[in-house]
């Protein structure tokens, strides 16, 4: 097939999965995850063949994939939009191609396919279990299937729709459109569980903080599209474009590129959780662990770093490669905070998808300073390597979550959180796969040298802030990734290491095959990937294997960047802080006991109340917006319009009513009455008579004599004016 | 057939009260055959649509087709002279496709239903009049003719504070086109003939003086007067408070007119009428139509988000979708003749075809939901999802599509909105997307409170057991949520009409 008519199609399994299962196959679980997992398939094997031929393509970066079609007729022309797979798109395509179909996979046994129907189970609700009898008259209480199984793969096949339709997109419009339609499966996944108000209200805020974002990103777009009448990226990203751009003023001392840029990161800022917009993405943790997975490694935080990777040359148009613009510097610092701050919060965190949440705020965190700061490459590295250790980590965790929930199931005690990391320790034993992949995705996320993937794309990262003299983000990167390498071995240790602290995690057991396959494909990944990428002036092995990934990715741009020149200060930094890190989370907790104090809150004293509580964000937020915006709408608004508006059409029927009265009383009566005579005077009698009713108060009748009077008045002024 | 593919437009606006007049004299107490003969009326003029539709000429959809026109009142000059356009035959297809479907939502009804069904029929007379119409006399006695059977509408079949409702929505229409009124007969008696294209080339050429006032002065005044009477329809804040009253007392098929139709009169209004006649007016007040626009899109939004009655916060949701009409016309009368007001009109007259169908929609779900509980209060639902999932995933899907879900069709003509306004009206456009987002809100506040959370245990046994959606009534949502879906993956082929129209006009 013709490769531009492949990536047209590779967002339609999916999508037509997601129509197929709520139209017809939603009775039926297994016929559901057989459309839902071949669709992933099929789209996976599509993004495989586009990748490979992708890389048969000589100078790929100037001889891209692209197909548009007319489709909106606008004025005199039409709006175009198409698909574009270039060197960027086609190594995003690729992962994200990976990841949903291990995703699709892994839910088919991470909601109990195949376990019988829950003995009290209800839809909105995770599945509490069944009791089965064995044929020893034994009753056992069993995992039981998700009840609303079907739909789960309905969701996640939008999802994934969505995502596909962002990479494949040659222009911002249709990216937004599939921008959007995560938004919206995020929203019915993270809050999937809809009977429990925690999720409900989770991804109510998911929604809401990322529409923020988006309704800035729209600006940005209706903005762009003003100035340069396209949104395509072949007319935008032209260099006469963007140095048009670069010389238009825009508001506050921004050229009109850098203001579309940073409208269209606000976005981004929203979609990929970064401060002050990450409150939603801890509470995303609601939803069933393959959406956490699918929302912040395989798609939808994704999605915000591919956006600003996109929009690169944009902000960065009149860039010198020394002094940064000032979207540039604004994204830096973002991204460079983001990255800190978050990690402080991951320390603190016992749930286990709790600390790979905030994890995920700050290494998006990384990519998008790496961004700000010009590291266009490493940005890209690390979105993807990220991608594959994030989502080996969260299926791990949800692994051992199922693993514990096992335990629980056995043990009969339901006040024990099987989500709880202090309930846990030596699931290394009882969950043998789950922990050696699980260990692989934490070092490739700590930055573990030489192995694995994520020590690889983060050094790109050192190494690009540290030439370039960006001291500032490479230092608060350097303290981010030291406290990086600490929590994920506080997660390690407090989970799979040592003895077990509750009964539930004694009898915790390994998930079936398809839990671990993902697992295993998505470690194979989380080591391999690195290799891809290692910078030919790297000491000993650098130059042993190309550094196909800066060659490759590195010419989407027309003019692409030289890899930085290699140093020892970001290389040792790098060393010392994962290392480090590591070495310290295992000696720090490698002794903490069921019931005992976390060290760090002996630590850190009160400052760990204040972290444990993610500086009060949430608080903050709802005090300075939710609250106020509710009293504007529930009391200002009603006040407004039932008190000042309608009082003042109300008003309007009483004066008129008013002035008909006095006609009545001081003309009518005593001038008509008096000269007319009694026949009259019988008429107006009747009339009085009518009158006295209408006067009842009520003020719609009030009206109907004011509407009266005017009318009268009106046609008096006609006949006397224009007649 | 050469009788109808000459006299197709009156055909389609005239059969409806030839029907309605048939209904009249079915015997009594038969409500089946009345409401099936309304139904199988009310589809004659939509076929007849269909086959108007593939017989215009799109390309010259600037140009009024299918024209008819007749002495109709030869001592003031007033002709009965009808054609479409390609923005009224988009209004006429969303009359003649809504108006059946709402006859099929009242299959419900068990009152006076012969009476209720021949309203209905008037009712879609006086829209498409008001569509159809090229004589500024005629147009004025069908955007009259229209209000009567609502009024009886809301007033005999609506809920308990109806007389209020219906009063207010009488008065308050009915006063704002006074002076729309005044400056018809103004205009009349100016040039002899209410033909506007006649008028219209008379009065923006006109200069110096008319009865001692200077034009300019005439103009403003006149274009204020046309101004409020299509605000109160739209309508436009601070002019839309009859609204909420009124759909929440009226019956549910009389809110998706209500909604899906009639506040498009409003609208077109401004687009037929009020740019034409008054461009140097328009471009010159835009900034205040913006203003108001804004306000709108924004406490239309607020408003809605603060409401727990579920069909008051449809309404209020009204309010902030046609801001976004409003906001487009204004850009398209600041910017007249240039790139950004094509794109601004197209938007706008897109998303009255879009909100037409989407709160028509979305009335129409709250109307199942009203009829089984016999309540609108959001708080005395919850958790619904599992009793109803086939009304709630209808209920997700419209309401999407009224958030302006991409995909979906209100994403298009508000991304075109939006774009052709920000190049003219920035600020306000910026200050607008407070209310996008806020629309998020409440669409979001009306799912969580209906159909999740932990469940209403009353609705789900014994008597009071929430039945599901029935096949009538998905039957009504199809075509629409067809519609919805169709417009917002593939919308040039309601936009080409549109958008030929409009860039030869604007």
């Amino acid at each position: 097939m013709e490769t531009t008519n492949l990536i047209w199609l590779l967002p339609l399994p999916p999508l037509l999965a997601f129509f197929i299962i709520v139209l017809f196959t939603n009775k039926s679980n297994k016929l559901s995850h057989i459309v839902g997992v071949s669709a992933a398939a099929l789209s996976w094997a599509g993004a495989m063949v586009v990748f490979f031929r992708a890389l048969g393509v000589d100078h790929f970066g100037e001889h891209p994939f692209t197909d548009s079609i007319p489709w909106l007729p606008l004025g005199d022309g039409w709006l175009e939009i198409g698909v574009r797979i270039d060197p960027l798109s086609a190594a995003v395509l690729f992962f994200v191609g990976i990841t949903i179909f291990m995703i699709f996979l892994y839910s088919v046994g991470y909601h109990n396919f195949g376990q019988p129907k829950g003995d009290h189970d209800k839809q909105g609700l995770p599945p509490h279990g069944a009791t089965v009898e064995d044929e020893h008259g034994h009753k056992h209480t069993v995992p039981s299937v998700e009840p609303m199984y079907a739909r789960f793969f309905a969701f996640i096949g939008l999802f994934a729709a969505g995502m596909y339709t962002l990479v494949i997109s040659d222009n911002l419009l249709t990216l937004f459109v599939g921008w959007e339609i995560m938004g919206l499966c995020s929203y019915l996944l993270i809050g999937f569980w809809f009977a429990k108000k925690s999720a409900r209200n989770a991804g109510i805020k998911a929604f809401m903080t990322t529409r923020i974002g988006d309704v800035f990103m729209l600006l940005g777009l209706a903005f762009l599209y003003t100035a340069t009448g396209s949104l395509s990226y072949e007319v935008i990203f032209s260099e006469a474009t963007l140095h048009a751009l670069a010389a238009t003023p825009a508001f506050w001392g921004l050229s009109a590129a850098g203001a579309i840029g940073l409208l269209l990161f606000i976005g981004a800022v929203g979609k990929s959780a970064q401060w002050p917009l990450h409150v939603w993405l801890p509470d995303a943790m609601e939803g069933p662990t393959p959406v956490s997975a699918m929302i912040h490694a395989a798609t939808m935080v994704s999605a915000g770093v591919y956006m600003t990777i996109r929009i690169f040359p944009l902000f960065s148009a009149g860039w010198d490669g020394h002094a940064l613009t000032p979207t540039m510097s604004i994204i830096a610092f973002i991204g460079a905070f983001t990255a800190l701050f978050a990690a402080t919060i991951a320390i603190a965190q016992n749930d286990v998808k709790g600390v790979l949440a905030y994890s995920t705020i700050s290494q998006l965190g990384f990519m998008m300073a790496a961004i700000g700061i010009g590291a266009y490459v490493a940005a890209a590295f690390h979105l993807i390597t990220h991608a594959f250790f994030k989502a080996l980590l969260f299926l791990g965790s949800g692994s051992v979550i199922h693993g514990m929930e096992h335990g629980v199931l056995h043990t009969g005690d339901h006040s024990v959180d099987p989500q709880d990391m202090r309930n846990m320790g030596g699931l290394a034993k009882k969950m043998p796969i789950t922990f050696w992949t699980f260990l692989i995705g934490g070092f490739a996320l700590s930055g573990f040298p030489i192995v694995t993937a994520g020590f690889w794309s983060k050094d790109e990262i050192f190494a690009d802030a540290w030439a370039h003299g960006h001291t500032a983000v490479f230092v608060t990167l350097a303290l981010a990734a030291f406290l990086t390498a600490f929590y994920t071995m506080r997660q390690i240790t407090m989970t799979f290491l040592g003895d077990a602290k509750t009964p539930e995690a004694e009898h915790a057991s390994e998930n079936t095959w398809t839990m671990t396959t993902p697992l295993v494909v998505l470690a194979f990944f989380a080591l391999a990937y690195g290799w891809v990428g290692i910078p030919e002036s790297f000491p000993i092995i650098g130059g042993l294997l190309p550094n196909w990934f800066h060659d490759f990715v590195g010419h989407t741009l027309e003019h692409p960047m030289a890899a930085p020149e290699f140093s020892w200060i970001p290389l040792l930094t790098s060393l010392t802080v994962a290392l480090g890190g590591l070495a310290l989370g295992w000696v720090t907790y490698r002794n903490f006991k069921a019931g005992a104090v976390d060290p760090m809150r002996k630590l850190l004293g009160p400052v760990y109340h204040f972290i444990e509580n993610k500086y009060y964000f949430d608080e903050a937020y709802d005090v300075l917006f939710v609250k106020p915006a509710i009293w504007i709408s529930e009391v200002f608004t009603n006040k407004m319009d039932q008190g000042v508006i309608d009082s003042i059409l109300h008003g309007f029927g009483t004066v008129s009513f008013a002035i008909g009265k006095f006609i009545r009383e001081k003309f009518d009566t005593p001038v008509i009455n008096r000269f007319i005579g009694d026949g009259s005077a019988e008429v107006v009698q009747i009339f009085g008579r009518k009158l006295r009713k209408v006067q009842t108060g009520r003020i719609q009748e009030y009206m109907l004599s004011a509407l009266g009077v005017l009318f009268i008045i009106f046609i008096a002024l006609y006949y006397l004016v224009l007649a | 057939m050469d009788f109808l593919s000459n006299h197709l437009l009156s055909v389609i606006l005239f059969f409806p009260v030839f029907a309605a007049i048939v209904i009249g004299f079915l015997p009594k107490g038969e409500d089946k055959l009345v409401r099936w003969t309304a139904l199988v009326a009310s589809l004659v003029p939509f076929v007849l649509t269909l086959v108007l539709w593939f017989s215009f000429d799109q390309s010259m959809s600037h140009v009024f087709q299918f024209e008819e026109n007749y002495i109709w009142y030869a001592t003031i000059n007033s002709n009965f002279h009808i054609g479409v356009d390609g923005i009224s035959l988009s209004m006429v297809l969303l009359t003649t496709l809504l108006t059946p479907l709402a006859i099929l939502a009242s299959f419900s009804v068990k009152e006076k239903v012969k009476a209720y069904m021949m309203l209905f029929l008037f009712l879609e007379m006086g829209m498409l009049g008001v569509f159809m119409s090229m004589d500024l006399l005629i147009f004025f006695v069908f955007w009259e003719i229209g209000l009567v059977p609502m009024y009886f509408l809301i007033n005999q079949w609506g809920s308990k504070n109806r007389n209020y409702a219906s009063l207010k929505f009488m008065i308050y229409t009915v006063g704002g086109s006074l002076g729309l009124l005044l400056a018809i007969q103004l205009l009349g008696v100016l040039f002899g003939t209410y033909d506007i294209a006649a008028i219209r080339e008379g009065w923006t050429a006109l200069s110096g003086t008319i009865m001692g006032m200077d034009v300019a002065t005439v103009k403003t005044v006149t274009f204020w007067a046309f101004v409020v009477a299509f605000a109160i329809k739209v309508p436009v804040w601070p002019f839309h408070t009859w609204l909420p009253d009124a759909h929440t007392e009226a019956p549910t098929a009389g809110s998706m007119i209500l909604a899906g139709v009639l506040l498009k009169l409003g609208a077109y209004g401004f687009i037929r009428l009020v740019l034409p006649l008054y461009p140097e007016q328009s471009a010159h007040f835009a900034g205040w139509l913006a203003f108001l626009a804004v306000m709108a899109i924004v406490f239309g939004a607020f408003g809605a988000y603060g409401q727990w009655d579920f069909k008051r916060l449809v309404a209020y949701s009204s309010v902030n979708h046609m801001g976004f009409v409003l906001l487009g016309i204004a850009a398209a009368a600041k910017a007249y003749g240039t790139a950004n007001a094509h794109i601004a009109m197209n938007g706008a007259v897109l998303q009255m075809f879009n909100h037409g169908l989407s709160a028509a929609g979305m009335f129409f779900l709250v109307g199942v939901i009203y009829e089984r509980t016999h309540t609108r209060d959001l708080r005395k639902f919850g958790g619904l999802f599992p009793l109803v999932p086939i009304y709630g995933g209808i209920l997700i899907f419209t309401s999407m599509a009224s958030l302006g879900l991409p995909g979906l069709n209100g994403f298009v003509s508000e991304f075109l909105v939006v774009r052709g306004a920000w190049g003219e009206l920035a600020g306000y456009t910026a200050a607008g997307m407070l209310g996008l987002l806020f629309t998020g809100a409440y669409i979001l506040k009306g799912v969580k409170n209906v159909l999740h959370g932990p469940m209403n245990e009353d609705w789900a046994h014994g008597e009071h057991k929430l039945t599901e959606i029935n096949t009538r009534e998905i039957v009504v949502m199809v075509p629409l949520m067809a519609l919805m879906l169709s417009l917002g993956i593939w919308p040039s082929w309601l936009l080409t009409v549109i958008n030929n129209a409009v860039t030869a006009l604007f």
